[in-house]
């Protein structure tokens, strides 16, 4: 196949001043090697002594990054047209000044970073930067749990925690860094003497909160890197849009179900969150993870990416997930990759911004209080209340609106089953003539069962079980499990 | 060899002192001549992509810059014949990190700002075998 390669004016003399050499190629690093075959005083200003691409030299395939595609295997066609260009850097101080002011590393810890001190990509210089380097992790969920482990065994040298949250059981099938005996435990605790156990030669930094537009700025001005391990649309816009203002790479990570993305976003060198999803989805149209379960594994797995990412941005990777969102399904055990664009119309990190501060980010996805009118004019009842009265022998209906897997784990006494999503098609079995008791797992999908009832006209008396299915039982009948 | 006028040497210097205590950053457009020597006929000030605390030692210039310099420089018939950067509260003497990133043929002019005053200006040249820099002449068009 005939390749065109263009030589930049700085190179044409190493080509007896021709611009452009015709090869023939199937790949673009097939090309460069035919090339600098042929013109072999070329190969040392594209080559470095380890035979990888200078950092500075940058090939392109048809206007398009060989980085973005499949690095020297991007496939080449006839007529296909390969551009060497130059990035130029440089700079008033050698790199050794730069090393000599990083921290150096105990024999002790010599020993401990063994494995990556001798591998080239790391060396010493890397693992000084890694002991150098401060990461702020948001959350210690199931993402925060790896990642954190992974961030610590590395030697990464200052590492922020955030959380609010205590253990609870449910959390321990998927957030590994705590331990049975720490259910009831706040996390940041459990999650510290995790890490210091791992490696007691980095700085643990706890921050008992929740991230919010009041705090995320003076957080995350602390540190270098921000790592999102949150599960909710608002903290991810959040954190978005601090690192932005803040000028930090945010290395972001989402599960759900069986499926999760990971991706850099770093407004200096690409796309944020928001050129990404510019407006978050209506409320109520994502399930988090404590609606729609989450495999225990996956964060497993996209927190170790987010984990992977994060050293390779502080060794200076030229390969990471910037302007890449990284798709994985375990169900299929398939990875996937989108390429991302900056938008210039983005409105935190575009030419003309229009966010200059953190906004109310509950108001911006939906979720601020007075946004949902109907859940206001709903009727609640206790778990108290509701046993009570079924006891005193009221003549309740009570419709379970959770889905058929779910009700088999656990189940209120005389219910029947109407999963959400058949409410409205089946409201006939719903008797207008007698109150009638709406339950799910926590209450949000039963009021969302009612207004959807109301909308389409439902005549008769509905109320909702404040706290759903987990409220009674710690409220009336411990042996009903929690799940 | 390296001809500039002094309205250009004026327009490096002047981006050096105004981005102190950062490092500026620009093309120079020119031809080349048959034994190497180049002409400036426009310099061509590019923002210094590098993150805020790498910038008082360090510039870099993106590749799509680089495109967007030289398309430019196309069309008015002129080629990219090297780079200016200045060194703020340091020598105008490339470093060792100048050296492991440069490329040859082209110029590199280095303007030392301290104080955020000018101080030094000087022009590079690449060895070919990539061992050294050699200084350049600068001369003044006649």
């Amino acid at each position: 196949m005939s390749i065109s390669i263009a030589i930049p004016t700085a190179l044409r003399q190493f080509t007896g001043g021709q611009a452009r050499v015709e090869v023939a190629a199937t790949t673009a690093g097939e090309a460069l090697d035919k090339l600098t075959a042929q013109y072999s005083e070329l190969r040392r200003h594209l080559y470095s002594d380890q035979n990888t691409l200078r950092s500075f030299v940058n090939v392109y395939v048809n206007d398009e990054d060989i980085r973005h595609q499949s690095g020297a295997g991007t496939p080449l066609k006839d007529g296909d047209t390969v551009m060497i260009v130059p990035s130029i850097a440089g700079g008033s101080t050698v790199e050794a000044d730069v090393v000599t002011s990083m921290p150096k590393l105990s024999n002790e810890e010599i020993a401990r970073y063994s494995r990556h001190l001798t591998m080239p990509e790391v060396g010493m210089q890397g693992q000084q930067r890694l002991k150098a380097a401060s990461v702020l992790m948001i959350g210690t969920g199931g993402l925060g749990a790896p990642l954190g482990m992974y961030l610590a065994a590395a030697g990464v040298g200052r590492l922020g925690i955030v959380d609010f949250d205590v253990v609870d059981a449910s959390n321990l099938q998927r957030q590994i860094i705590h331990g049975t005996k720490d259910i009831g435990r706040r996390k940041i605790d459990s999650a510290r003497d995790r890490l210091h156990d791992i490696n007691p030669h980095i700085d643990i930094e706890t921050h008992e909160t929740r991230l919010s537009s009041d705090n995320a700025l003076g957080l995350i001005r602390n540190y270098d890197i921000v790592v999102d391990g949150t599960d909710n649309f608002p903290t991810r816009y959040l954190v978005n849009d601090a690192c932005v203002l803040s000028g930090k790479p945010n290395v972001y990570g989402s599960i759900f179900r069986f499926e999760g993305q990971a991706s850099v976003f770093w407004a200096e060198q690409g796309a944020c969150y928001r050129c990404l999803y510019p407006e978050p989805p209506p409320p109520g149209l994502v399930p988090s993870c404590a609606e729609g379960g989450v495999l225990g594994v996956l964060p497993g797995i996209v927190g170790a990416i987010q984990a992977t990412e994060t050293i390779k941005l502080i060794l200076g990777a030229p390969d990471t997930l910037v302007n890449r969102l990284l798709l994985f399904d375990a169900w299929q055990m398939k990875f996937r990759e989108l390429k991302l664009r900056k938008d210039p119309a983005c409105p935190v990190c575009g030419e003309h911004a229009t966010i200059k501060q953190l906004i109310d980010y509950e108001e911006f996805c939906g979720l601020a209080p007075s946004q949902q009118p109907l859940q206001a004019e709903q009727i609640e009842i206790t778990a108290g209340e509701l046993k009570q009265r079924l006891d005193r022998g009221d003549d309740l209906q009570v419709i379970d609106v959770r889905e058929p897997h779910e009700y088999e784990i656990a189940r209120l006494p005389g219910t029947s089953l109407i999963p959400l999503g058949q409410v409205v098609a089946r409201m006939n079995e719903f008797d207008s003539t007698r109150e009638v008791v709406v339950h799910c797992k926590g209450g949000v999908r039963s009021a969302k069962a009612i207004a959807a009832l109301q909308q389409a006209g439902y005549q008769g008396n509905l109320i909702n079980l404040k706290g759903g299915i987990t409220a009674w039982s710690d409220e009336v009948d411990p042996s009903v499990p929690k799940y | 060899m390296i001809q500039l006028d002094l309205n250009q040497q004026e327009e490096i210097a002047g981006h050096g002192e105004r981005d102190y205590p950062f490092e500026c950053c620009g093309l120079l457009l020119g031809r080349f001549g048959s034994r190497g020597e180049k002409v400036v006929v426009e310099t061509y000030p590019i923002s210094n992509a590098r993150e805020e605390t790498a910038k008082r030692n360090r510039f870099l210039i993106r590749p799509e810059e680089l495109l967007r310099g030289e398309q430019y420089a196309a069309k008015k018939d002129l080629d990219v014949v090297g780079f200016y950067h200045s060194h703020p509260d340091h020598p105008a003497v490339p470093s060792q990190y100048d050296l492991e990133h440069a490329w040859p043929a082209y110029s590199y002019i280095i303007v030392a700002v301290r104080d955020g005053q000018r101080e030094d200006f000087r022009s590079w040249e690449m060895e070919a075998d990539r061992s050294r820099f050699n200084e350049e002449e600068i001369s003044r068009p006649a």
